[in-house]
């Protein structure tokens, strides 16, 4: 295989295979932030910095996927 | 097509140690720091001013989001957290200002390589004609500047880009390196301090059944992943923010940018608030005492 091709091919693979585990987790956590807040309406502001943190915790893996697709893209 | 550079660029060489540009930022960023506090310092006891109330507003702010996770420590690890926090912080907002990445500097080098080629093209040409003069004699002194032409011509090809002049201290893979092994060190050396070395080292090395032994293990794997979950993922949103706002403009010029530069400011102030936050926890996990 032409080395270019199998270069982007590994991008793509990388980013696009490490984005569906973040993605299912953030889908679970803001599903469960929803339900609390229905639960408890009063808590919002609480709810709403820990489901931040949360969701930045998750989507710190697909920036690792990120990372590493873009190192080999562009090294 | 857009240049995109993911480690930092030398701008130049001060005794031997190469100044890159996000080393330039992290200076410009200290002076402002320094400035800005002297400033505060001298303004603290007089008659209050707006900036004064603001800072002292914002300050308080963090006290108490530290206060919920490390209790009654807060006060002793508060000016360690909230400096690694506006540090971060402002360098991930330094990164989005107008100019940043766009001043670019050019390095003179590549236009002398490429003149030293031609020159050697010229010899190598009349060489050529001297050896078929005198045949054998001049043989070797040809395939040495032929080698010398081929590297020349090398170091032509990879010619540099023009760099930018500053670039976020924290889209640099070396500064968030170095905060994560700060950041680890210092929780080793908290956690002993509070627990005591015997009780610390007893999270790691325990010999009392095969499961905790084993645990230990994990522990001590896991405490050395923190530097590396710290630093990729601070490394890879500010840098992953960069590009994707160097695309946007690159794709559509107009305005199409601007939504991208306010989630870009939403994900700096985010990172630099779950790095603290991380930080304060593993803080308090660590001078938490075990049983």
């Amino acid at each position: 295989m032409d080395p270019d091709g199998a270069k982007n091919i590994a991008t793509a693979l990388a980013i696009g295979l490490g984005a569906i585990g973040p993605g299912i987790g953030i889908g679970i956590i803001g599903g469960g932030a929803m339900q609390a807040l229905g639960r408890n309406p009063e808590a919002e502001s609480v709810i709403r910095t820990s489901m931040i943190l949360a969701i930045a915790f998750a989507e710190a893996v697909a920036i690792y996927a990120l990372v590493i697709a873009l190192i080999i893209k562009f090294t | 097509m857009l240049h995109i550079s993911i480690k930092a660029e030398t701008l130049f060489s001060l005794w031997g140690f190469p100044i890159t540009n996000s080393i330039l930022a992290s200076w410009v960023l200290l002076v402002i720091f320094l400035v800005f506090s002297l400033y505060f310092a001298r303004n603290f006891d007089k008659k209050k001013s707006t900036l004064v109330f603001f800072v002292l507003f914002m300050v308080n702010g963090l006290y108490s989001m530290y206060q919920s996770i490390l209790k009654e420590n807060t006060k002793k690890f508060f000016p360690l957290l909230a400096s690694f926090f506006l540090y971060i912080l402002l360098s991930n907002w330094l990164g989005l200002l107008p100019g940043v990445g766009s001043v670019t500097y050019k390095t003179a080098e590549p236009e002398v390589a490429h003149i030293e080629v031609e020159k050697i093209v010229e010899t190598d040409a009349r060489e050529e004609v001297v050896e078929d003069n005198h045949g054998v004699v001049e043989d070797k002194a040809v395939e040495k500047e032929g080698i010398e032409t081929q590297t020349h011509t090398n170091e032509e090809v990879h010619e540099t880009p023009p760099i930018p002049i500053l670039r976020a201290a924290t889209a640099d893979l070396n500064m968030t390196l170095a905060l994560g092994v700060i950041a680890f060190i210092l929780i080793q050396y908290y956690g002993i301090a509070f627990v005591g070395f015997a009780g610390y080292a007893k999270k790691f090395l325990n010999f009392s059944n095969p499961i905790s032994f084993f645990t230990g293990i994990l522990e001590i794997i896991s405490e050395f992943s923190k530097i590396i979950s710290f630093a990729f993922r601070l490394f890879g949103n500010i840098f992953a923010g960069e590009v994707l706002l160097a695309v946007v403009a690159f794709l559509v010029p107009v305005l199409a940018s601007f939504p991208f530069l306010l989630l870009e400011i939403f994900v700096g102030f985010i990172q630099g608030l779950v790095f603290s936050m991380l930080f304060a926890v593993f803080l308090s996990m660590a001078i938490a005492k075990h049983h």
